[in-house]
């Protein structure tokens, strides 16, 4: 991967303030973070440092109060919801600690979600490819709610990588799951990022699925700083 | 993939989901009301309506109480037109000491130009019915008019004067659309035996029609030219013209039918409010979701839009195939009553039952739908953002705006809708005061007794909206089904109490002059006491002191029929017992005046006071007179009473026939017979007969209201069940919590049997409270009936609501107890 590569994930000045019942309170501010495609940069930092309100901004999820992210080039403040939608259709995937599947659909229909969404004619063979590749092959027609913790983590990962997609975010994508399983999907999660190049931005307080990205950061105090 | 596509994919895993049954079936059960009372409906006003073939057996037609003139035929043959006569009379039949009164219709050549008179020749094979028609020297009858008299065809009758056989089965006749409302069976004879029965005589109350067919364009001329010449009391009928007042009586019965519906529609839109509030906030995470995977807010709106819609044209078919089954009941319940066989079910509806579950869904789905839309995607982050709140006030708004289009539409009169708007927003603002404040007694006692007993009133305390909607749901279910039970079984059971057990069950009318004094005897000779042998002479109102009458002048439809209708007038010496003077004075037995006395309920509706100089055209002569007294009459007496009766120095001259009635106990109908023999122009209408017959009608009536009101309890049970489903997931997390700590599935049930039995009973004592007074108000203001507290009606609303509510409540919240604690508490 070439360092001359243009950031497909940057943030410049970003901040974000909230308002609270005892006024204004400003969770990140002056934050400069630049991901390059194939990167797999972890953020850790204590309960309530940030994190997730980070990941949101990046991926546009929400919206900054000082500052801009680009992403994939693209300024994300002058975009509205549904113009922030579209650029991440596709491009985008997610890994959430609750798994956020759907209920009402079985484990291939979540995978195939984001494949329908973007068009594809081969939704049901890719989908089916990518639950044999987590180790699901004989669970697609299972529900959310007849799987494991860490199986329901595995179909949503198999809907992450789904789309191909250049950046994937994943919030504390262990946090609900014990010691072995989370070891599980950090293998799965990093082998498929290595398979098919994707950037990854992992937020976790979890040293050691941190450990296992190139780029170690520490929100502290509203902003990054680079681990040792 | 377009959102639209993915939405039909969506809708499969929405239908293998079974999460939506219950908003399915509320709003199946709104339209399946809608369909039932409309399919019927519709049913009705085909068979009225029709087209002129089945209404009138014509294009056109000219009705006259006396022969239709010779010069209006030949002006219609001249005009191209094809021309037939009927005349239409009511009169006794016997076959032995068998009698029947009939309405026989007298048919001329050429008879029926449009529609098909069909005949069958038994009534055991009326499939073998064919066209044609009677001829001279036979009668045809409807096939009950068989089994009244017990003949078979061939049997011979006599028709006054006249011995007939009575030969074929009438089947299908094309203007009895007209006269589908009737009491009398139909006899059919040829119009030129009727001279030889002797039962018309000058003054005898028939109807002869005049039938005119052919080109529109030349019918139209013919009517213009004719109608300005047409005689008082002559009337054009055309299609639209045909029954007036029956299709007035129709629309009012359509009308109630549709507001019943209504009320089903109106509880089955709180239970869709319920249920799809619940459907739209758990797509909350999905939306976030779907927003992440790169939904655009539109897309996410086409594709719930397009879910929703589906649900409802899947709740459609399933209500409207609940309809054509239910309204077969409805039409077997009143069918009866029709003349002829109800045409069946058209596809009409079927818009009617999916205009209604779009307009409940767009009532209760739209404003959470709009929130949903704007669901941040963020939520997949943190799970307590949400949706920005929307104003309740608008969704309130939006709900009585659309049930305001509904009622509009359902009543087909803004006015009346507008009213009936106002009317079930003040029921159920009544209803939600009584139950809030009898929710507000239970404070008091929450703190006692068992602690599954205060753990269930705890319950009723804490959730107040939902049992609210679920108390007022059931309220007016059982309101409305006590009212139509109980309370109309009281009052039929006062208004027959009211009667005494010798009122006069039996009228004769049209006797001839000539024959009054040999009848008056013969009853006197058989020991028959009559109300008296009564003139009647029939006479049109034609001025009020110096203003003529215009029945177009008048507001009211009353008093529009009473202008343009003929009177029947009376004159008296000595006015009868169960008359009252309210004003001015009755005359003396040798009075030479010129005067009325005039019934004040007419005078009212007419606009007669006391001195008003009345005149009356009858048999083409003015006659004249003032009004000298106000009378009030006691109708439900039986007796023969007149609304206007002049001095016999006024009206003594005119030609008249006479009237009786009497009572005649059930073993001696045989002087029916000799009387029908030995008078064969007096018709003898068996007023108990008839009284029997609206009794029946009135019930069947209330039968046909309360299998719609029936729905409302359904509606009711689906109102407790999305409302125990809206709170399921605070409800199976308390349960949970309870299990742990201890509590048994025993005292579970008991807490859950409290907490539904109290909304039950305070359900059932305010509907019972709102029947008592509804009750109390219609006896009192509408039927002047002596009023009288039912002492079962509370006791027997409060134990109805608790025992089924409590039972529904509890098979509801069922499956709740049944889960496992730690199943609940890990998805928690």
């Amino acid at each position: 991967m070439s360092v001359h590569s243009r950031a497909i994930v940057r943030a410049a000045k970003l901040g974000k303030t909230l308002q609270g019942p005892e006024g204004d309170l400003r969770i990140l501010g002056d934050l400069d973070l630049e991901v390059l495609p194939g990167d797999a940069v972890s953020i850790r930092g204590m309960s309530g440092s940030g994190k997730s309100t980070l990941l949101g901004l990046l991926a546009g999820l929400d919206q900054a109060t000082e500052g801009e992210v680009y992403l994939f080039e693209q300024p994300l403040t002058p975009l509205d919801e549904d113009a922030r939608a579209a650029l991440r259709a596709g491009q985008v995937g997610f890994v959430f600690q609750s798994f956020h599947l759907l209920g009402g659909m079985t484990a291939i229909e979540n995978v195939m979600l984001p494949l329908e969404l973007g068009g594809a004619r081969d939704a049901r063979e890719r989908a089916a490819a990518l639950l044999d590749r987590v180790g699901l092959a004989s669970r697609r027609f299972h529900y959310p709610t007849q799987l494991s913790g860490g199986e329901q983590q595995r179909v949503a990962i198999a809907r992450a990588f789904a789309t191909g997609p250049r950046v994937l975010f994943a919030d504390e994508p262990t946090g609900n799951l014990d010691l072995a399983t989370g070891q599980r999907i950090a293998d799965i999660l990093h082998g498929l990022r290595e398979e098919t190049g994707t950037a990854l931005v992992l937020v976790t307080h979890d040293q050691q699925l941190a450990d296992r990205c190139e780029r170690r950061l520490l929100l502290a105090n509203g902003r990054l700083e680079p681990l040792a | 993939m377009s959102p639209l596509r993915l939405a039909w994919r969506w809708i499969l895993r929405d239908w293998r989901g079974g999460e939506l049954g219950l908003l399915v079936a509320a709003l199946a059960l709104a339209a399946a009301a809608v369909a039932t009372v409309d399919f019927f409906a519709d049913r009705v006003q085909r068979a009225l309506t029709g087209s002129a073939a089945d209404l009138l057996a014509a294009d056109a037609a000219i009705e006259w109480s006396e022969a239709p003139r010779a010069e209006w035929e030949e002006a219609a043959r001249a005009a191209g037109l094809r021309t037939a006569r009927t005349l239409s009379f009511p009169s006794v039949v016997l076959h032995g000491d068998a009698t029947q009164l009939v309405q026989i219709k007298a048919i001329g050549n050429g008879y029926p130009l449009r529609g098909r008179l069909r005949s069958a020749p038994d009534p055991a094979a009326l499939a073998a019915a064919e066209v044609g028609t009677v001829a001279a020297g036979e009668t045809w009858g409807e096939a009950r008019l068989f089994a009244q008299l017990a003949v078979t065809p061939g049997a011979v009758i006599e028709v006054g004067e006249l011995r007939l056989p009575i030969t074929r089965v009438v089947t299908e006749e094309p203007d009895r659309g007209g006269d589908l409302l009737q009491f009398a069976p139909r006899l059919l004879m040829h119009l030129d035996d009727v001279p030889r029965t002797g039962l018309v005589g000058p003054a005898s109350r028939v109807s002869h029609r005049l039938l005119l067919a052919g080109d529109a364009a030349a019918l139209a001329r013919y009517a213009a030219a004719l109608k300005p010449q047409l005689p008082k009391g002559a009337e054009w009928l055309d299609v639209n013209r045909a029954r007036p007042e029956l299709n007035a009586a129709l629309e009012r019965g359509t009308r109630f039918l549709a507001l019943a519906a209504a009320t089903v529609v109106i509880l089955a839109g709180a239970a869709v409010m319920l249920a799809a509030r619940r459907f739209v906030d758990r797509q909350t995470d999905a939306a976030a979701v779907l927003r992440c995977l790169g939904l655009s807010s539109r897309g996410l709106l086409v594709l719930f839009v397009t879910r929703l819609l589906a649900l409802a044209a899947a709740a459609t078919v399933l209500g409207s195939l609940v309809g054509l089954g239910a309204q077969a009941v409805l039409g077997a319940l009143v069918g009866r009553w029709f003349a002829a066989e109800l045409p069946p079910p058209s596809l009409g509806p079927l818009l009617d039952a999916a205009v209604t579950t779009l307009l409940v869904l767009a009532a209760t789905v739209l404003p959470p739908l709009f929130r949903l839309r704007r669901t941040p995607p963020a939520r997949v982050l943190r799970h307590d953002i949400g949706p920005p709140p929307g104003s309740e006030w608008l969704a309130i708004g939006l709900a009585v705006a659309t049930l305001g289009v509904f009622l509009t539409w359902r009543m087909d009169d803004l006015q009346l809708g507008i009213r009936a708007l106002a009317g079930v927003v003040a029921t159920i603002a009544v209803l939600a005061v009584a139950v809030r404040g009898l929710i507000r007694l239970l404070d008091p006692i929450r703190l006692h007794g068992h602690t599954a007993w205060r753990q269930g009133i705890a319950a009723v305390a804490r959730h107040p909206t939902l049992a609210l909607v679920q108390t007022v749901g059931f309220g007016l279910g059982i309101m409305a089904l006590l009212l139509l039970s109980v309370v109309r079984t009281d009052l039929m059971a006062a208004w027959r109490d009211k009667l005494p057990p010798d009122a006069p069950n039996h009228f004769l009318i049209n006797i001839q002059p000539t024959e009054h004094q040999a009848l008056e005897a013969l009853l006197a000779e058989r020991g028959v006491r009559t109300g008296g042998v009564l003139p009647m002479i029939r006479g049109r109102l034609v001025a009020i002191g110096d203003r003529s009458v215009d029945p177009n002048g008048y507001a009211s439809a009353r008093a529009q029929r009473l202008a343009s209708r003929e009177f029947n007038l009376s004159f008296a010496t000595t006015m009868q017992p169960d008359n009252r003077i309210v004003a001015g004075r009755w005359w003396g037995p040798d009075s030479q005046a010129a005067a009325f006395s005039v019934e004040t309920g007419i005078a009212e509706t007419l606009g007669i006071a006391l001195g008003d100089r009345l005149a009356f055209q009858v048999s083409g002569q003015r006659v004249e007179g003032t009004v000298q007294s106000l009378r009030e009459v006691q109708w439900d007496s039986f007796n023969a009473n007149f609304f206007v009766i002049g001095t016999p120095a006024l009206l003594g001259t005119q030609p008249a026939t006479y009237i009786t009635s009497f009572h005649l106990p059930p073993d001696r109908l045989g002087l029916l017979a000799e009387l029908a023999r030995r008078f064969p122009s007096v018709t003898v209408i068996d007023v108990g007969g008839v009284l029997n017959q609206v009794r029946a009608m009135i019930e069947r009536a209330a039968l046909a209201l309360e299998y719609v009101f029936a729905f409302t309890l359904v509606a009711g049970v689906i109102v407790l069940l999305a409302a125990v489903q809206a709170s399921r997931e605070v409800r199976a997390r308390e349960i949970a919590v309870l299990r742990t700590l201890g509590a048994s599935r025993r005292y579970l049930y008991a807490g859950l049997a409290v907490e539904f039995g109290i909304v039950g009973l305070i359900a059932g004592t305010v509907a019972a409270t709102g029947a008592l007074a509804t009750g109390w108000l219609v006896s009192e203001a509408v039927f002047s009936l002596p009023w009288s507290l039912n002492p079962w009606l509370l006791p027997a609303g409060a134990l109805l609501g608790a025992l089924g509510v409590g039972t529904a409540g509890l098979l509801a919240a069922r499956r709740l107890v049944d889960v496992p604690p730690v199943v609940v508490l890990r998805a928690a």
